[in-house]
């Protein structure tokens, strides 16, 4: 219960221990709870920021899928606008062979018939030279005639 | 003294608030005191070793557990001592902040060291007054010493060397930074010119003279008194283990109640000495006009 050296003593051990602390158990703690800190309010921004970009990153969805409906929409009327002007083509080049065929059998039947008739004047000719042979049952001269015969079968 | 002292009640108490002095007997010459007598005599070149002694043990675990944790902080997960750790760093750091408007990186860890150093201190009260120093006269024994003289005092904090020592500690911090922050004439003219004006200059320093020096005063006395107090409360009670069955009952029931209350106690004696030091110091740095 006296007061002695121990009032000195004791004076120093708490400057040291005071020194102590302040020097290596304070700091390390306190920044470590300060980092800390910083960390949760990153780690909350972040989350905002992550809540943010996903109801915009839904947003920007939406409207990608609209975009390709539309679009696919538009595909889809212009193939059909294309499969009905094929389809009109295809009717419109049938028409036109259809018609070449035609004129071109048209063509062949006027010429077979040109043929035909030419071939048959020949003969009506022929025959009728023979007939005039056998009618006049005399010498004729045939170059003499024959002028007059063609002539006369060129009338039919 | 002679042995039969120890078995009176006075002996006793007288017994349990001796501290294990070691220093030079006028007469005896350099060695322990076998007596408060003893200790007395041997005038200022003395130190109490159980003081001593339990203060370092108790601050050297205090820096040796939070220099231990330190080293292996981390901000991400806590673990569990590392959660006890900032749970009292956080504590002493909202103190400061809340009291204390200056910057100065001492504050804190001046604050953290006395709170967690006094609370340990105060925190030997709780041992049964009995047991260390009954231990400690049966282990001295083995070496021939009478355990009748041999003196241990457990709880630091009983002790006015070491409550005095922190306070004048806090005292000379606050002298310092009062001449750091304001010169010496603003301390000077702080102590001189207020409250009455430069007429009342006696009367002044009178004044601001006293609110000064009751500063460490209080410190100390406020922590010694309560400490001594509950000190010999645990000794008186202690004392009603020698009556019979009933009244050994009755020391048990005292001295369980009075531990839980002690709880308290201690623990607002060492947040009280961190508060004011930390007010002490904020005045320190603070202008007054």
């Amino acid at each position: 219960m006296n007061i002695n050296l121990t009032l000195f003593a004791q004076m120093i051990a708490f400057a040291v221990f005071v020194g102590f602390c302040m020097k290596y158990v304070w700091p390390p703690i306190v920044n470590a709870l300060a980092e800390r800190k910083t960390k949760i309010a990153e780690g909350l921004a972040a989350a905002e920021r992550g809540h943010q970009s996903k109801a915009l990153g839904e947003q920007r969805a939406l409207e990608l899928m609209k975009d390709a409906k539309a679009a696919a929409a538009e595909i889809v009327g212009q193939a059909q606008k294309r499969a009905t002007e094929i389809v009109e083509e295809a009717k419109g080049d049938a028409r036109a062979e259809g018609g070449r065929l035609v004129a071109s059998a048209q063509a062949e039947i006027d010429r077979e018939t040109n043929r035909a008739r030419e071939e048959l004047r020949e003969r009506v000719a022929s025959l009728a030279v023979a007939a005039a042979e056998k009618i006049l049952q005399k010498e004729i001269d045939v170059a003499a005639h024959r002028s007059l015969v063609d002539s006369f079968a060129k009338q039919l | 003294m002679s042995s039969s002292e120890a078995l009176t009640s006075q002996g006793y108490i007288q017994h349990h608030l001796t501290n294990l002095t070691l220093g030079v007997h006028p007469e005896h010459g350099f060695g322990f005191a076998h007596s408060s007598a003893e200790a007395a005599d041997m005038g200022f070149w003395a130190i109490n070793v159980d003081t001593m002694f339990f203060s370092i043990l108790l601050g050297g675990l205090f820096i040796w557990f939070f220099r231990g944790v330190a080293e292996r902080i981390t901000a991400g997960v806590p673990g569990t001592a590392q959660n006890f750790v900032e749970w009292i760093v956080d504590f002493v750091e909202e103190n400061v902040r809340g009291s204390f408007s200056a910057r100065n990186p001492m504050v804190a860890p001046l604050a953290l060291t006395i709170f967690a150093w006094v609370f340990m201190m105060n925190l030997m009260d709780l041992l049964p007054v009995d047991l260390l120093p009954y231990l400690f006269g049966q282990f001295l024994a083995v070496f021939g010493a009478d355990p009748h003289h041999v003196f241990l005092r457990v709880v630091p904090t009983t002790d006015p060397n070491a409550t005095f020592g922190m306070a004048l500690m806090v005292f000379f911090l606050v002298l310092y930074y009062s001449v750091k922050i304001k010169g010496v004439g603003g301390f000077l003219g702080e102590l001189t010119l207020q409250p009455f004006g430069k007429w009342g200059m006696p009367a002044n320093l009178l004044l601001e003279g006293i609110s000064l020096l009751s500063k460490p005063l209080s410190l100390a006395l406020r922590l010694f008194g309560n400490m001594y107090a509950g000190e010999m409360i645990f000794i008186l009670i202690a004392l009603l283990y020698g009556g019979g069955v009933v009244l050994n009952l009755t020391g048990g029931l005292l001295q369980f109640v009075w531990a839980v209350f002690h709880i308290l106690i201690i623990t607002l004696q060492a947040f009280i000495f961190m508060v004011l030091t930390i007010v002490y110091l904020d005045m320190a740095h603070q202008e007054h006009h």
